[in-house]
């Protein structure tokens, strides 16, 4: 492999490992505070996803900003109607409430906007490319890179900075405790949810940037594989659930770039053999909370 | 200030804490004592709100508060020490602290009340800006006391304070207790340590198979020969008082 490939390697590995962080970070945060594992996560990114390709008229910044909107409160609207009524109840009723919830929405995009998909640019800026040497670069995958750090940086800062912040942490770490303290739960779910909406929303923007497609299941491949990254990282760790998806990121285009041509189409199974290795070595995945370990 | 009255707790269909009264007054000590698994921890467990009741009744400063969610008893001035301490590991010392006065707003007071305690616990002045999750058991039970302390709570719930602590260690945690009590704080305080307890204590409840089979003032439980064999080690020169005890069906 040469260096200009390795460099592009770099590059697309960066830049898949964020929106794969930006999954998995969505989910991490459900899962720390409510132990649930939220697949319908993949839904928030399909109705970000036909927002934006929906209001294809409205100014860019507009469509934006409605699309987070819309997409948070979808998320709150969600812990409300279908998460809230089973909370605390085992960790497979919530699994299967949110399969549930999942199938739900991903139906009744068909029953409104039909089955077919629905095609539409965000931004031809993010189309365009630029040169470093042989190196080329999409601006979408600067622009992705970039909005994962800010993200990550101001989600630090919310979460270290501000009180419900230190409460989402303490939720997260010892739900029980923290209710206790007098850590009120609804608001600190409903803010958990309105987060990952927003963490969608994004995630939502950058794939339909990617795609150009949207269809009713665009965002169930990416969720599944941000799944694997936070058990990877170590389920209810967020630093853990952002390094298992750089990682997973990095892994995935090394296989697609290393592997010889014949072997390419089985790189997923590649990938999930090497997943599998590290849980193996490290059953609680990379980074362990004490939350978790006392789950195990 | 806390009255409980006929509590009855089932884990599914085993029946935990069955028909439990008692009360505390206000400026009173009272402890819960009682063998492993008498239902001492489920009974506060029930007052918290953690666990549902399935019959009787709460009332906290004469509001009924039975079924009342955790965090909202923590407004209406109830604070609980939880058993094995519970502080958050992941967060610092100051953030511990900061989140035992959730419901407080008043955040200058706060902040006032937070250096006051760090300077009467130095250890955790020390470790200020360190994960909590490295201090020791007893300074991880000075933290939770801390922490409990910082909602200004008219009553102090402490489960089993002395678990897993040195002698040297339990007797501090003692001795804040005593601190605290001298400064008029109302607590209820559930123990194992069933000496440690009722001396302390101003009235102490026995438990036993989910059930109140003795309660009296230090003086008369230490005076009641069967408590002081069963739970002190010791059968006094003029035993012959013997304890009613029912075991669960």
């Amino acid at each position: 492999m040469n260096g200009t490939l390795i460099m592009q390697s770099v590059v697309d590995a960066i830049s898949l490992g964020s929106l794969y962080a930006l999954f998995a970070l969505g989910i991490a945060l459900i899962f720390g505070i409510l132990q649930l594992i939220n697949f319908a996560h993949s839904e928030l990114v399909m109705v970000g996803a036909f927002a934006l390709v929906l209001m294809n008229d409205v100014p860019l910044w507009l469509r934006i900003l409605s699309m987070i909107c819309i997409v948070v409160v979808t998320a709150v609207v969600m812990e409300r109607i279908a998460f809230r009524p089973v909370r605390g109840a085992n960790p497979a009723t919530l699994l299967i409430t949110s399969f549930a919830v999942s199938y739900l929405l991903q139906n009744l995009a068909i029953l409104i906007l039909g089955p077919e998909p629905r095609s539409g640019s965000v931004s031809t800026f993010l189309d365009e490319s630029f040169q470093v040497g042989d190196i080329v670069i999409l601006h979408l995958d600067v622009v992705t890179v970039v909005v994962t750090i800010a993200l990550l940086v101001g989600l630090a800062l919310f979460l270290t900075r501000t009180a419900i912040g230190v409460q989402m942490r303490a939720a997260a770490e010892d739900f029980r405790t923290a209710r206790l303290v007098g850590v009120r739960a609804n608001r600190v779910i409903a803010t958990a949810f309105a987060i990952s909406g927003l963490l969608a929303a994004i995630a939502a923007l950058l794939l339909t940037a990617q795609a150009g497609v949207v269809t009713n299941t665009i965002g169930v491949n990416v969720v599944l594989l941000a799944f694997v990254a936070t058990i990877l990282g170590g389920m209810g760790s967020l630093g853990g659930a952002v390094l298992g998806g750089f990682l997973l990121g990095v892994v995935s285009v090394t296989l697609q770039a290393s592997l010889p041509l014949e072997l390419r189409s089985y790189r997923d199974a590649f990938l999930f053999a090497a997943v599998f290795l590290v849980l193996v070595i490290r059953p609680d995945g990379l980074i362990v909370t004490r939350a978790q370990r006392g789950r195990v | 200030m806390l009255r409980v009255d006929d509590l009855v707790v089932r884990y599914g269909r085993v029946p935990a804490v069955q028909g439990v009264s008692f009360s505390v007054a206000e400026g009173e000590a009272v402890a819960i004592v009682g063998p492993n698994g008498a239902g001492k921890t489920t009974t506060l467990s029930a007052i918290v709100g953690v666990v549902p009741a399935a019959e009787g009744v709460v009332r906290l400063g004469g509001v009924e508060v039975t079924g009342w969610a955790p965090e909202r008893l923590v407004r209406h001035g109830l604070s609980l020490v939880p058993e094995g301490r519970h502080i958050f590991a992941t967060l610092t010392v100051i953030e511990n602290l900061r989140l035992g006065a959730t419901v407080r707003s008043d955040r200058a007071a706060v902040q006032t009340e937070i250096d006051a305690l760090l300077e009467r616990f130095p250890a955790l002045g020390r470790l200020r800006r360190q994960s909590a999750g490295k201090l020791s058991g007893g300074e991880q039970q000075q933290l939770a006391i801390a922490r409990a302390l910082l909602s200004r709570p008219r009553m102090l719930v402490l489960d089993e304070p002395s678990l897993g602590l040195a002698p040297l260690v339990i007797d501090q945690v003692f001795e804040l207790l005593g601190e605290l009590r001298g400064r008029g704080v109302t607590i209820l305080l559930v123990e194992q340590n069933a000496a440690r307890a009722v001396l302390f204590a101003d009235r102490s409840y026995v438990l036993r198979s989910g059930r109140v089979v003795l309660d009296g003032t230090s003086a008369e439980l230490l005076g009641h020969a069967d408590f002081v064999s069963s739970y002190l080690g010791v059968v006094p020169a003029d035993a012959g008082v013997v304890l009613p005890v029912e075991e669960a069906p």
